[in-house]
């Protein structure tokens, strides 16, 4: 099914309301969808219902107290909204950061990636009919979690990654831990793949589905896997190398259309497990040359930038998220904008699934692996 | 082979009844039976399945409800009274009428679902001479019993009014209907071959000759046209897609609650039942046991058939291909409306009708 081979017989449209109480819409979308029997014709999709003024907020918070609101933007993926904020705050400061942090703060975003991953092709696969796929899934975020417990006592909303360093240094046998989930996990993903990847319904109901093509997804600004899913290697943590990233090595997957053309949803999907294999080579360095040091030296006793504005990029699991901050010198910022990688990713979904079926509509919104707490901010 | 109402009926004979009052005694008897046979299979089903997709999912399933305090082990029999609490919840949550709602259909849309499981059983044997009425149609009746369901389902979603419900509603139509045509054009091979449509007649084929699984190649195409068929029949996944949870929210079953949803559930597990028992009946050697698979051993060995042994091995059999659709359900993803057509109509149907010609060259040649 695509766009030419509409039947000739149309009947009278449809309008159906998905969500924002919907178990595929990945939290509170809203999806308007107008439908000529299953084929869907246009989608609006509405947003909003997550609002909770972040960046307003942020307007009257010190620099230190916008750290927990960061947390709940991209709440699958908080430590890498704590380390994007605090890399912005930390080119506003022009301070230095000790190795040690740096080292810190990878090997955890690179955790995140995966827990995040995990929770994208598990949900994935939830939402075109799998089940057992997202309880494995979660299964192994869960020792992820617990790693994180280890460190910083929280689970989901961590507040781990201060301007200038992060809350606590490394748990006693944190590395060890780490080390062990590596060995569990790696094994595991040729098990995603056996039951997930090349499971012959799901290749079918995801293989040739909604196709961002590289002009369309460069257009409406699509980052993240789903961009490299269509075949452009656009990593920030390749192109831009913040914190220390260029030190490591690892390569960026990006989609190749095996199983169909490619920028299909299953180039998105199996980008996010070949991610997640690159995430564990680049632990494994850097829990190898992890140096010492005192974790709390470089945080500043009061931030209090000169005046001066900033915007600063970072690779997150769901695309490039982009903190501008403008500071008039004061403890507050005088305006903080996020570029939110969801959102702009969102933005090209009906672009792509009009004309498909009502299941696919489903799968592609699986594909783009949306959080509506960034969306919606 | 006889049948339970007629050796009912000689039971009440010495009794001196009129026939009319021992005809309905009778058929009550049985009715009772079959209802606490769908009630009970539903029950230990559930757990079973919640058992199975925990252990595919690496979980350990309800652990915490019991009967009278006994809590079970601490690995598989926990949570043993978990499906009799969900019942009791069932059976006492408020039962809402959508405003809306075409509240006459809505109501009648479970019993027209139910009955069509129930009457179904009228023709299912659970044994040698164990079944309620044999028919010399009775394959037939099945097949025509199976199919008064959807009727319910399109009234069901219909009557909801709710544009959910509708789509799933006319997805289960259609997908209902088109998987009759193989799954028909698969039952008519082994009657094609024995040459009658009584249920024991084709078992006895099986039992003077093989298995009719085992009878040529191309009988075990049939079996897995005709099981993956009654999947679809069934609508289990990976055929839900009338009530594709992530898409439909449950489709046709949107709107019910309470009792009236517990009866769709009751049916959904009764139909997994007669799906897996008229296929081990067609295809499996029905109450035979696996030793007459190919009718290789002297008939001295044969200590383990008989009336209760049969009970024994058919119930086995038809067990076997419940978790057989229980692995499928949590292995696969859910099919796409237009491939799920495609592969009835553009792969099932051709095939069907191909092994009806070679089935009948095969007769024409070896028999």
């Amino acid at each position: 099914m695509s766009n030419q081979d509409k039947s000739i017989i149309k009947a009278e449209e449809m309008v159906l309301n998905m969500g924002p109480q919907h178990p595929s819409t990945h939290g509170v979308l809203r999806l308007k969808i107008h439908t000529d029997g299953e084929v869907v014709s246009k989608i609006e999709p509405i947003m909003g219902y997550l609002h909770r003024c972040f960046e307003k907020h942020c307007e009257n918070l010190s620099y230190e107290q916008i750290v927990p609101y960061t947390d709940r933007c991209d709440y699958l993926a908080s430590m890498h909204m704590n380390h994007s904020y605090a890399i912005a705050v930390e080119k506003l400061l022009e301070i230095e950061i000790p190795e040690r942090v740096e080292y810190i703060r990878i090997i955890v975003a690179e955790l995140q990636r995966i827990a995040s991953h995990l929770v994208a092709i598990g949900a994935f696969g939830l939402d075109v009919g799998a089940i057992t796929p997202f309880t494995w899934a979660l299964r192994d975020r869960e020792r992820i979690l617990d790693l994180f417990e280890m460190l910083c006592g929280a689970r989901l909303l961590y507040n781990y990654i201060w301007p200038g360093g992060v809350s606590h240094d490394l748990a006693p046998k944190f590395v060890h831990h780490t080390n062990e989930f590596l060995d569990y996990f790696e094994p595991m993903i040729k098990e995603y793949d056996q039951i997930l990847s090349g499971n012959i319904i799901f290749v079918e109901r995801t293989a040739d589905v909604g196709i961002i093509t590289p002009e369309v997804g460069i257009n409406f600004g699509v980052t993240g896997p789903s961009l490299r899913g269509s075949g452009i290697p656009h990593d920030l943590r390749k192109d831009e190398p913040y914190s220390i990233y260029d030190k490591f090595d690892f390569d960026v997957p990006v989609g190749k259309g095996m199983m169909g053309s490619v920028g299909d949803c299953w180039d998105r999907y199996w980008v996010r497990m070949r991610e997640m294999e690159e995430s564990i080579k680049i632990l494994r360095q850097a829990l190898g040359r992890i140096p010492s040091g005192d974790v709390h030296s470089a945080i500043p006793k009061k931030v209090r930038p000169s005046k001066g504005e900033i915007y600063s990029r970072y690779e997150t699991a769901r695309g490039d998220v982009g903190f501008y901050i403008r500071s008039g010198g004061k403890n507050i910022p005088q305006r903080l904008k996020m570029r939110s990688p969801a959102f702009c990713n969102l933005s090209v979904f009906s672009e792509i699934s009009e004309g498909w079926m009502m299941s696919d509509v489903i799968t592609i919104l699986g594909s783009l692996d949306i959080v509506l707490g960034e969306i919606d901010r | 082979m006889t049948s339970s109402i007629d050796t009912l009926l000689l039971s009440f004979s010495p009794l001196n009844l009129p026939y009319s009052v021992a005809v309905v005694i009778s058929i009550l008897i049985n009715g009772v039976f079959i209802f606490l046979l769908m009630a009970l299979f539903a029950t230990v089903a559930v757990y079973f399945e919640r058992k199975v997709s925990a252990f595919m999912q690496d979980r350990l399933g309800p652990m915490e409800a019991g009967i009278f305090g006994f809590k079970g082990g601490k690995k598989f029999w926990g949570g043993i009274g978990q499906t009799i609490a969900d019942a009791i919840k069932l059976l006492t949550t408020e039962d809402i009428l959508p405003n809306d709602a075409d509240k006459k259909l809505m109501i009648i849309a479970p019993f027209i679902i139910f009955m069509g499981a129930l009457l179904t059983f009228i023709g299912i044997p659970f044994s040698d001479g164990i079944i309620i009425s044999n028919f010399n149609i009775g394959v037939f009746y099945v097949m025509a019993m199976s199919s008064v369901g959807v009727i319910g389902i399109i009234l069901a979603g219909w009557a909801s009014n709710n544009k959910w419900s509708l789509y799933g509603a006319m997805r289960s139509a259609a997908q209902i209907i088109s998987y009759e045509i193989p799954l028909g054009l698969s039952i008519l091979l082994p009657v094609l071959v024995v040459g009658s449509l009584e249920i024991g007649d084709i078992v006895g084929w099986q039992a003077q000759h093989r298995w009719f699984i085992f009878h040529s190649p191309f009988m075990f195409i049939a079996f897995f046209i005709f099981f993956v068929s009654g999947l679809a029949e069934t609508n289990r996944t990976p055929f839900d897609i009338p009530e594709a949870e992530s898409e439909l929210v449950a489709g046709w079953m949107t709107e019910y609650s309470g009792f009236r949803w517990a009866i769709f559930f009751l049916s959904e597990y009764a139909n997994m039942l007669i799906v897996s028992i008229i296929s081990s009946v067609l295809f499996l050697g029905g109450w035979l046991s696996p030793m007459r698979i190919f009718n290789i051993f002297p008939q001295s060995w044969l200590f383990f058939d008989g009336v209760v042994w049969g009970i024994f091995w058919l119930f086995t059999k038809a067990l076997f291909l419940v978790f057989v659709m229980m692995w499928f359900r949590w292995t696969f993803p859910r099919l796409r409306v237009d491939q799920l057509m495609h592969l009835c109509w553009k792969v099932f149907i051709p095939f069907a009708l191909a092994n009806l010609f070679f089935v009948s060259i095969w007769e024409l040649i070896f028999s």
